[in-house]
């Protein structure tokens, strides 16, 4: 263990600024990539109901 | 039916496949994550010379690794399309594209952040930022030019002959270090010799792994997608729709609600 308290972490020895821009922003850009395949999947499934449905509702 | 399955048997096998791989992957992805932030931001002590900001490098050196690594990936499949002319292969390239774009942003983002408190700017261009630079600038190209076909097999080759050409910029950012005098530093990791205290270099690993992980998780994810996206005309993936629970079984179509006047046919 690195650190003395949870404060002290967090400062990153006076580099915070560099250190969380970084880190945050790579969180971020996970979490929102992550929310965009999640999408995607409900998207691409919605749209290939619909296909589905012309198909039958064409053949009948 | 049967005939169909034949016809589609590479994305749709492929399908059921990367269904079953991906929690795997994504355990995977979150536990080393979880260990590798643990190692690198708690355990390893602060660097002598440039205190806590090197911890930047956890996150940095993975994710420029992947940004490379996923591009040859990327070129395997195009070239593999390009021989073998199979669907999936384009449907891969596809999917990894806009991990890899990620990847190498968060290693320009981070390198800046990085090179502010070490080297007093943000950006410089020097041989391995400006290379990296141009990776990243392909990876959008690519995707912008596939945005810009309509035809899905038209714009598999024309990306796959895109991400060939581009891929003579992996090895300039590999050796950029070599080649020219650049403020970026050599390589700290090499077959053999590791310039690094061993807590560090194990956190670095560790992410980098991670890194890996998650590449292969959210790219099977997102193929997934693709797949049916681009099969969504063909009869398995109605009988998938079922299967999984996504869609009514057949025989029961009241379907498309009021489209009975304005319909498809």
């Amino acid at each position: 263990m690195n650190w003395s308290s949870f404060s002290d972490f967090l400062a990153m020895g006076g580099y915070a600024f560099f250190v969380w821009m970084s880190y945050g922003v790579t969180a971020l850009l996970v979490v929102a990539e992550v929310a965009w395949v999640v999408k995607q999947r409900r998207r691409s499934l919605a749209r290939a109901q619909v296909q589905r449905s012309i198909r039958e509702w064409s053949s009948t | 039916m049967a005939i169909h399955w034949f016809k589609y048997a590479a994305p749709a096998s492929f399908y059921g496949l990367a269904g079953r791989m991906i929690p795997w992957f994504t355990g995977a992805a979150v536990v080393t994550t979880l260990v590798g932030l643990y190692i690198g931001m708690v355990l390893a002590p602060t660097d002598f010379q440039q205190g806590d900001s090197y911890r930047i490098i956890y996150i940095h050196v993975p994710a420029a690794w992947m940004g490379m690594f996923t591009y040859l990936v990327m070129a395997g499949w195009a070239a593999a399309g390009v021989v073998f002319n199979t669907r999936l292969s384009g449907m891969m390239v596809q999917a990894l594209a806009p991990t890899g774009a990620l990847f190498t942003f968060v290693a320009l983002w981070t390198g800046a952040f990085w090179g502010r408190p070490t080297w007093g700017t943000y950006w410089v261009w020097d041989a391995r930022l400006t290379s990296t630079l141009i990776l990243f600038f392909l990876y959008i190209g690519y995707m912008a030019l596939r945005a810009s076909i309509d035809d899905p097999r038209r714009a598999d080759r024309a990306g796959a002959v895109l991400t060939l050409v581009g891929v003579v910029n992996i090895p300039i950012i590999y050796f950029s270090v070599q080649w020219w005098n650049t403020l970026h530093q050599g390589a700290s990791v090499r077959p053999g010799s590791s310039s690094m205290a061993t807590v560090m270099l194990t956190g670095m690993l560790v992410m980098a792994f991670a890194a890996w992980m998650y590449t292969i998780a959210i790219s099977l994810a997102r193929v997934r997608s693709i797949i049916i996206e681009r099969e969504q005309h063909s009869a398995w993936v109605g009988e998938l729709l079922v299967a999984e629970g996504h869609g009514r079984p057949s025989g029961t179509s009241e379907a498309l609600p009021g489209s009975n006047e304005q319909g498809a046919r």
